[in-house]
């Protein structure tokens, strides 16, 4: 009878086991189509070379990523992005950090200014770049009406290499600043009354009470906003496809950008898939040095 | 009272559109004493207790502590230290930390620091938990080191706003204990809010039942046990609290008539004052308690030794001694301002402060 059993709990067990895998396949399914998938195969590409009617690509192994780091164009876009997520991530984050405490206040208005600070977020970012397009124009656009009126000469702040990644951040900044300040003002608000009133009691001033309870407070949401604004300042080239194109001459040029501009324009599948890789390993490295850091530092509650 | 007045309001008012708040309070507190203000929640205690610490700013009165008008001074000015209901403890500084930020900031050399702190933590029972978080304390510890950092500040005054409500009842009692020890060790004067009358009787040497914004009653808790002033103070105070039976139906003048339920005896019916029919009993052990019913008369209960079964609906005599008897005035206008009685109060008229009492009790 033994027998009889065993074979019974081992189809009990089968049946056991398909169940999982079933409750399992929606998840699996579509993680492996759009994520794990594109991941490997991003890598595989990157690892062979690009292949033409005539010569058929062949597995070249790390040569495509020797070519990159030899290839000016793609120091110079490296070098772009740097800038550019050195100026947007502390300037949006500190932004948005003084704007929720300043909408966290009893002032007038309380709603609007909050509602204000936030329209940028809920812009779409190729609309909030044509908009831009118009504050930027030479001759009759905002900036150079206002600058005219106090007889300044005008500026092609798009159209000259050293003032395009900066009229790129600027827009970058204000769309991100309102964002992060949803969250920050979400965690100011679980601070509760009290610890402003005992800190008050104690004769601590309010700068203190900022630096020394509120910011520290704050940390958890300031290392959310930090890892998040690092991937965006990677991930967000919207606004690129409208106001500059990566011009003129590559200096506003981000490595996103490069990377579609590879792929899609000039039909370099391997080394689109080389940067690819290469982004996603300094992400990854970022994030988890971010973490690592500043848990330490940080008071979860 | 005889010592120097340490703390003084002064008609102090505070409401928001008219509402709610503090009504034209005025208080003396004596150095070293521990006052509790009472009242049931809404009564304005809370507020009373921020306009001192200067959280809050009174629209008319003045306040003044040791001497000096402190009524728009900011609170760190003002001279004193403060327990929160909910401890306001900081969640990213450990014991140590928290006990010790007032000092931080208020820049004290790192040995007195030290010094402070070796002796907080010693009176609180908190050595050897300075490194921990608040999140990793119990209750009572989070309450003990809310109460360190009151007693490092080194200041004179103290006010307490409901700090025992988050403890559990045998907690309560302990850190209740530990509190009075403090405040005499330290000679603190102490300014405890809270809505617990046992808390109130068993901590304070005066008591001021609030109602409403206004003080209803002050002073020291035998008097407010033995000669409530209204029937408000005589429904709050105590546990059970004073039974108020309406004097038509004892055959005196139209007064609501006040009395301690262990002051009632039962008679025979021929004797008895009042009759009341029983309608449950509760056996206590030593004691048997009875509640009763009687047409004009609220909270009527009587003490019973031992065991007395006693089937609800029985008729029972009660006489309720001339000495023992406490008279509210019927008189409607109260010694305060004009003030209407709450819709549905039954007897919202203030007595004369000191109806017939015991002599002893005459604060």
């Amino acid at each position: 009878m033994t027998d009889s059993t065993r074979q019974l709990q081992q189809m009990a067990r089968r049946r056991q086991a398909v169940h999982g895998w079933l409750l399992l396949s929606p998840a699996l399914i579509m993680l492996s189509t759009f994520a794990f998938y594109p991941s490997v195969a991003t890598v595989w590409t990157s690892l062979w070379s690009r292949g033409t009617r005539r010569n058929p690509s062949e597995f070249v192994g790390l040569e495509n990523y020797q070519r990159l780091l030899d290839d000016p164009t793609f120091r110079e876009v490296a070098w772009n992005n740097l800038l550019y997520a050195g100026v947007t991530i502390p300037v949006s984050i500190v932004l948005a950090l003084v704007m929720a405490l300043w909408a966290n206040a009893k002032i007038p208005a309380r709603g609007f200014v909050r509602t204000a600070y936030f329209t940028p977020t809920m812009l779409p970012m190729i609309a909030a770049a044509n908009i831009w397009l118009f504050f930027y124009t030479p001759g009759f656009g905002v900036l150079d009406t206002i600058g005219g009126l106090f007889g300044a000469p005008s500026v092609n702040w798009l159209g000259q290499p050293e003032t395009a990644l900066w009229a790129i951040c600027a827009v970058t900044i204000w769309k991100e600043a309102g964002f992060f300040m949803v969250f920050y003002l979400a965690a100011l608000q679980t601070i509760p009354e009290d610890l402003r009133e005992a800190a008050q009691i104690e004769g601590a001033s309010r700068w203190t009470y900022l630096r020394r309870i509120v910011l520290p407070l704050l940390m958890p949401t300031t290392l959310f906003v930090l890892v998040n604004a690092l991937i965006n300042s990677v991930k967000l080239i919207d606004h690129l496809f409208i106001l500059t194109k990566g011009g003129p001459s590559d200096s506003s040029k981000l490595i996103l950008y490069y990377i579609w501009e590879s792929a899609f324009a000039f039909f370099d599948a391997p080394s689109a898939a080389a940067m690819t890789v290469l982004v996603l390993i300094v992400l990854g490295v970022g994030a988890a040095v971010q973490f690592r850091m500043l848990d330490r530092r940080t008071h979860y509650r | 009272m005889s010592e120097p007045v340490f703390v003084r309001l002064d008609g102090v008012t505070r409401q928001w559109n008219g509402a709610g708040g503090v009504r034209d309070v005025s208080l003396e507190v004596p150095r070293g004493a521990f006052v509790a203000i009472l009242g049931p929640s809404g009564c304005g205690k809370s507020t009373l207790l921020r306009l001192l610490a200067g959280l809050e700013t009174p629209e008319a009165g003045r306040i003044e502590i040791d001497g000096r008008e402190v009524t728009h001074l900011p609170p760190a000015q003002r001279g004193l230290s403060m327990v929160f209901q909910s401890y306001a403890l900081f969640p990213h500084l450990n014991v140590r930390e928290n006990i010790l930020f007032g000092m931080k900031v208020r820049r004290v050399s790192r040995d007195a620091r030290e010094a402070a702190l070796a002796r907080a933590t010693k009176m609180t029972g908190l050595e050897g938990l300075e490194r921990r978080k608040p999140a990793e304390l119990s209750g009572g510890q989070r309450q003990r080191v809310a109460l360190a950092r009151a007693v490092v500040s080194g200041k004179p005054l103290c006010l307490m706003d409901e700090p025992l409500s988050n403890l559990d009842a045998k907690l309560r009692h302990s850190v209740r204990r530990d509190i009075k020890a403090l405040q005499r060790q330290l000679g603190l004067t102490v300014i405890y809010v809270t809505h617990d009358q046992t808390e109130a009787m068993s901590l304070s040497d005066t008591i001021v039942l609030m109602r409403d914004g206004r003080t209803e009653q002050i002073g020291p808790p035998e008097a407010l046990y033995h000669a409530p002033a209204t029937p408000f103070v005589a429904r709050f105070i105590g546990d059970p609290p004073m039974a108020v039976v309406d004097g038509a139906a004892l055959g005196v003048a139209a007064h609501p008539v006040g009395i301690r339920i262990e002051a009632i005896e039962r008679v025979p019916l021929n004797e008895a004052d009042i009759e009341a029919e029983v309608v449950e009993t509760e056996y206590l052990g030593a004691r048997t308690q009875v509640l009763l019913h009687h047409p004009a008369a609220e909270g009527l209960a009587l003490i019973l030794p031992d065991r007395v079964p006693l089937p609800p609906g029985t008729r029972l005599g009660l006489r309720l001694p001339q000495e023992h008897r406490v008279r509210f005035a019927a008189d409607p206008h109260r010694n305060h301002a004009p003030h209407p009685p709450l819709p549905g109060d039954r007897d919202g008229h203030v007595a004369d402060p000191n109806p017939n009492t015991h002599p002893e009790d005459q604060a």
